[in-house]
């Protein structure tokens, strides 16, 4: 009796994650069928393995061009906060000065602002800067990179703050008498130990720039530079929507993130959890 | 000599990071206060007229702000309730002794990575085809209807969309939290004869607070800021009926060009969300217990 009751327990359970997941189902299912099939049922397998809507979408959303587009961002963003972030959280750890202590307090202070407060001032300065400078800090990948680089710094000196300063200064101090300096005991000895948060960090903000829409919409103008959530945005903008490849386009869409999320779900849902409640 | 390297040293580590930081955030914040008190349409060869608090006066007896506003509100007690209760109950479940834990596990947090905007056009398809087909075949179209087109629904539908997308995120920090109260502490309660909510009530959600804190401190911080679902969703429609805070100084911005004017509701927005955040971690870590 008890292992029946299991068992259903154990059914109900996956039913229950199937019915939550079941959108995506939707998604998947719909984006083989035309507008015929789809309207017949909804909820149906498709007919047929039909990939022409894919295709369709591909072209009407240039996936390529904006798959490489957010790749493009996203890692090197997430490059450029990993390396400067530590560096900084490292020093406002170690030194302890006045400056340090007001740096970190004005860090963690900015986590509150929404973004919609600073987003018509920053196209201001950018642009401004981009005209004082010469580089280009509106309508380029570099400028969206460089503006990720300064909303990400809040959180990632944040994590990197808590998780350095639990950290002895003993094989520091030691590296030093052996004659390293500061740089080298960074990267050498520091850096390495930094590995579980700089994990989380990059998670963190994967999933955040990966998926931002609203900076990326506001930065970049130019068809060629659109990220994904930027091109599918303009593509249900711009059609009157043809649901069945529309289903194909956001499969295609989406397609990235889970299957990175499938690989790598171990470290994904960890970092997420140690990045929370830091 | 040896002070002069450390500070160069200093400067060297901390300074990159410090200057992007600065012309980022710390500088448009400054600016977005000052612009908040001038009427400017955003061209920049168009003068930028002093109007002192003008702009924050004329809030108060701008309808659309006003009611924007109370969308936000409503929306996120709903949003916040429904995601932390949801959210916590599948938490208990993927602690429970079920052999598929961890399937599940990753199951449920798995639209929290899909991203509001792209969330926000898949359930654009299920409520306004779907749901529609289903109240066909059904008969039942007074339930099952597009409820996009519907002012009061439109709203319930965000909801359910952002619940979607966030309950297996606080799942994951509620799953840190259950997982942390001691096995002793659980056992003994049992031996002196508590049940299931008695256990939940007076052991396990005392014990956990902290995991409530952050839990209602990042559902509330984001509801309060939705604007990707609300935006590939319902575009604040019918009539304005869903557009919410974020939404509305977007629009106030760079849809109407009032420049200045939307500054002015970014700084109260600002506001708002540091206020009632701050409130609401005071007030719950007042109740963590500590061990």
């Amino acid at each position: 009796m008890k292992k029946i009751m299991r068992i259903v327990a154990e059914i109900g359970f996956i039913l229950l994650c199937m019915v939550y997941l079941s959108p995506v189902y939707i998604v998947v299912t719909n984006a083989f069928k035309n507008r015929a099939e789809l309207y017949e049922n909804m909820l149906a397998l498709p007919h047929s393995l039909d990939f022409v809507y894919f295709v369709e979408a591909m072209e009407k959303m240039h996936i390529v061009q904006a798959f490489k587009n957010s790749f493009i961002v996203t890692s090197t963003s997430l490059f450029v906060i990993v390396i400067l972030a530590s560096m900084a959280a490292w020093m406002i750890v170690r030194v302890d000065n006045i400056v340090s202590k007001v740096l970190f307090m004005v860090f963690v202070a900015t986590m509150l602002i929404p973004f919609q407060t600073l987003m018509m001032p920053l196209m201001q300065v950018m642009s401004s800067l981009s005209q004082k400078t010469g580089l280009p800090f509106i309508n380029s990948l570099f400028g969206l990179v460089y503006m990720n680089l300064g909303f990400g710094a809040s959180m990632a000196v944040f994590l990197y703050h808590g998780f350095i300063k639990a950290i002895p200064r003993s094989l520091e101090e030691a590296a030093v008498i052996d004659g390293c300096n500061k740089f080298r005991v960074f990267w050498k000895i520091v850096f390495p130990l930094l590995k579980p948060v700089t994990v989380t960090v990059m998670i963190l903000d994967m999933i955040w720039i990966w998926n931002d829409f609203l900076l990326p919409s506001l930065v970049l103008s130019d068809k060629q530079l659109r990220t994904i959530p930027l091109s599918t945005a303009s593509f249900f903008g711009q059609f009157t929507i043809q649901w069945n490849m529309a289903m194909a386009g956001l499969l295609l869409a989406i397609l990235p993130i889970i299957v990175f999320y499938i690989a790598a779900q171990k470290y994904i849902i960890k970092g997420v959890a140690s990045g929370a409640v830091k | 000599m040896r002070k002069k390297k450390d500070m160069l040293w200093y400067l060297l580590f901390v300074l990159p990071l410090t200057l992007v930081f600065i012309s980022v955030v710390i500088v448009p914040f400054f600016m977005g206060i000052g612009y908040s008190f001038f009427s400017w349409d955003g061209m920049p060869l168009n003068p930028k007229i002093f109007v002192g608090l003008d702009n924050y006066l004329k809030l108060f007896s701008d309808q659309r702000f006003l009611t924007s506003a109370g969308h936000t509100l409503y929306y996120t007690v709903l949003a916040v309730v429904i995601i932390n209760i949801l959210g916590f109950s599948f938490a208990l479940i993927v602690t429970s002794k079920l052999k598929l834990r961890n399937l599940g596990r990753t199951m449920l947090f798995m639209p929290y990575l899909i991203g509001g905007l792209i969330l926000g056009y898949i359930w654009k398809f299920i409520f306004s085809d779907m749901l529609r087909s289903v109240g066909e075949m059904t008969g039942l179209t007074h339930i099952f209807f597009n409820w996009l087109t519907d002012p009061d629904l439109a709203l319930v539908a965000i909801v359910i969309v952002s619940t979607w997308q966030m309950a297996g995120y606080v799942m994951i920090i509620y799953i840190t939290g259950i997982q942390s109260i001691p096995e002793d502490v659980i056992e003994a309660g049992k031996v002196d004869g508590a049940g299931f909510w008695h256990l939940l009530l007076h052991i396990k959600l005392p014990m956990i607070m902290q995991s409530i804190t952050i839990c209602l401190f990042l559902t509330l911080s984001m509801s309060f800021k939705i604007f990707d679902v609300n935006f590939s969703l319902t575009g604040g429609g019918p009539n304005n009926a869903t557009e919410m805070f974020a939404m509305n100084i977007y629009n106030e911005i760079f849809s109407l060009n009032n420049y200045g004017y939307g500054q002015a509701k970014a700084m109260i927005f600002f506001l708002s969300v540091a206020v009632i955040t701050l409130v609401q971690v005071a007030i719950t870590k007042k109740r963590e217990v500590s061990m």
